[in-house]
């Protein structure tokens, strides 16, 4: 498989993407006021706090939109493949952009049930989802 | 609010457009600055300001080959006002800089240009060597990894999501591709000038579902130029100036191709009619951005064409957005049929329209009023060109 772009690791979103070492996947939370923060950020946008920390969360979810990408965009792509981007269960207003993966990936639709499993690359763990039930 | 002291553009012009045209991209530049020129009866001597987007950039050399400097040092251009910058509301965040310059007395004649050489790129990648950064940021960090590497990938996904809550068709969708190759047929600028059928529609080849290739625009080599002016500088023009009525931009609060958020063009598009005496319905045309079908959509329904939600029931049948339906839209056949010019093309076309000089393309109509918008996603910017 061509292997992934990789990202920018820095100290803020660096627990992202070490999270699934453990099997977790963790998202950056204020602790002031309790809103998401995603991507991972310094500052609280809703009340500016500073105190911004991960938390675990549950690492299930629902597709919220979907698309079977056939197009070969760079040389070595096996096609096709599904990009989604998953509502997680109990974290408001962040979607994660992700693969589904698994035997039913190619069927899935809006509202699907999904949960995460880890795919590592280089030391970073990406979040994949794939279908519960 | 609109005022007789709008500033104006004064003339447009267009280098060759092709899927590749074998010239350099400085020279590509200067080839649609010199039509725009003879196209205002202006002189380089004329020109005291110089705009882009998004300047030259080192990372993407096919997006962004040429900037203001080259421009000005080519031309030896006497610039009293220069900006080219990557963040901005849209693509045409140059044009709303030259009008604020203008407005302002930095400049009087403010070339505006936007060059891609995306065609040659692939053709010739040795002349754009990109440097490529060291990793992934700016929100992309959380879409790329995931091979998702082009825009069709995540507007495929608001596609999809539009499909499931209001029950928008492909068939619906189509329509957009279907107008815009018919216009290309017209248009003998035109990369695509062969019509498509809806049959040829619901066969092709799928990109990214449901976005199938005629959904998507071509990538091209292309210049466009557009010359904005103050106001009082219209009489002695050789063409009919057409006032910038009013140029809109909006991104409340959050930057992002993935989160949950409204795309920029619908606070955009309201914003748009809060910035000019004119209402939806006195609009006569429309040049609306189609980098891929779904977003021409989502400005019929931003810009209040249609309620959010219904623009697929809008595009049904395609008779409204047709040359001769109530509201005729890439009248050149947009980016889908005439090429990634990366909405420049929009606005040469919409004042050739405006002035009756669209020659094959002409809408044969009165036309005094257009609307444009270009971008997706988070950027979103919209304007209004009039004919006094
Ligand atoms: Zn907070």
């Amino acid at each position: 498989m061509t292997p992934r772009p990789r990202p920018l690791v820095d100290p803020v979103n660096q627990f992202f993407w070490q999270a699934g070492k453990a099997g977790q996947l963790q998202i950056l939370r204020c602790q002031a006021c309790g809103t998401w923060l995603h991507p991972p950020r310094p500052i609280c946008a809703k009340c500016l706090s500073e105190e911004v920390a991960p938390e675990t969360v549950s690492g299930t979810g629902t597709v919220y939109s979907v698309t079977v990408n056939h197009q070969p965009w760079v040389p070595g792509l096996k096609v096709p493949y599904v990009i989604a981007r998953v509502s997680l269960d109990g974290v408001d207003d962040v979607l994660l952009t992700t693969n589904i993966v698994g035997e039913r990936a190619l069927e899935s639709r809006i509202g699907d049930a999904v949960h995460v499993t880890f795919e590592e690359q280089d030391g970073l763990w990406f979040p994949l989802f794939t279908h519960s039930r | 609010m609109s005022s007789k002291s709008d500033p104006i553009i004064s003339g447009v012009g267009q280098s060759a457009v092709g899927k590749f045209v074998d010239r350099l991209p400085l020279l590509l530049t200067i080839d649609a600055i010199k039509d725009a020129l003879d196209n205002a009866g202006l002189r380089v001597g004329d020109i005291d300001g110089v705009a882009t987007w998004p300047g030259r950039v080192e990372t993407m050399l096919d997006m962004g080959p040429v900037g203001c400097d080259g421009v000005i040092d080519a031309l030896g251009i006497k610039a009293t006002w220069y900006n080219g910058a990557f963040e901005s509301a849209a693509q045409y965040g140059p044009i709303a800089g030259a009008v604020a310059a203008v407005q302002q007395g930095w400049a009087r004649h403010v070339v505006v240009f936007r060059t891609v050489c995306q065609g040659s790129a692939r053709r010739k990648p040795e002349l754009f060597p990109s440097v490529q950064p060291a990793g992934l940021s700016g929100g992309m960090e959380h879409i790329i990894p995931y091979h998702a590497y082009s825009a069709a990938n995540w507007t495929a996904q608001m596609a999809s999501r539009h499909f499931h809550d209001y029950g928008t068709t492909r068939e619906q969708l189509g329509q957009v591709a279907i107008n815009a190759r018919r216009n290309g047929a017209l248009n003998p600028r035109a990369i695509f000038r062969d019509p498509i059928t809806m049959e040829d529609y619901l066969s092709a080849r799928m990109i990214s579902s449901p976005l199938c290739l005629f959904d998507c625009d071509t990538l091209s080599d292309a210049s466009t130029a557009i010359i904005v002016s103050a106001a009082e500088t219209g009489a002695d023009l050789k063409n009919v100036p057409i006032r910038i009525d009013a140029i809109a931009q909006s991104l409340p609060g959050r930057y992002s191709w993935d989160q949950p958020v409204e795309a920029a063009c619908y606070p955009t598009g309201k914003r748009l009619w809060e910035l000019s005496d004119f209402t939806v319905e006195d609009v006569d045309i429309g040049q609306l951005y189609d980098g891929f079908s779904f977003l021409t959509l989502q400005w019929i329904e931003a810009l209040g064409f249609c309620p959010v939600g219904e623009g697929g029931r809008y595009l049904e049948g395609g008779h409204r957005i047709a040359r001769d339906g109530v509201f005729p839209i890439n009248t050149n056949g947009g980016q889908i049929a005439a090429g990634r010019t990366h909405a420049f093309g929009y606005v040469r076309e919409a004042v050739r329209q405006l002035r009756g000089q669209a020659e094959e393309t002409q809408v044969d109509r009165d036309l005094k009023l257009a609307v444009t918008g270009a971008g997706g996603g988070p950027l979103a910017m919209a304007m209004l060109l009039a004919r006094d």
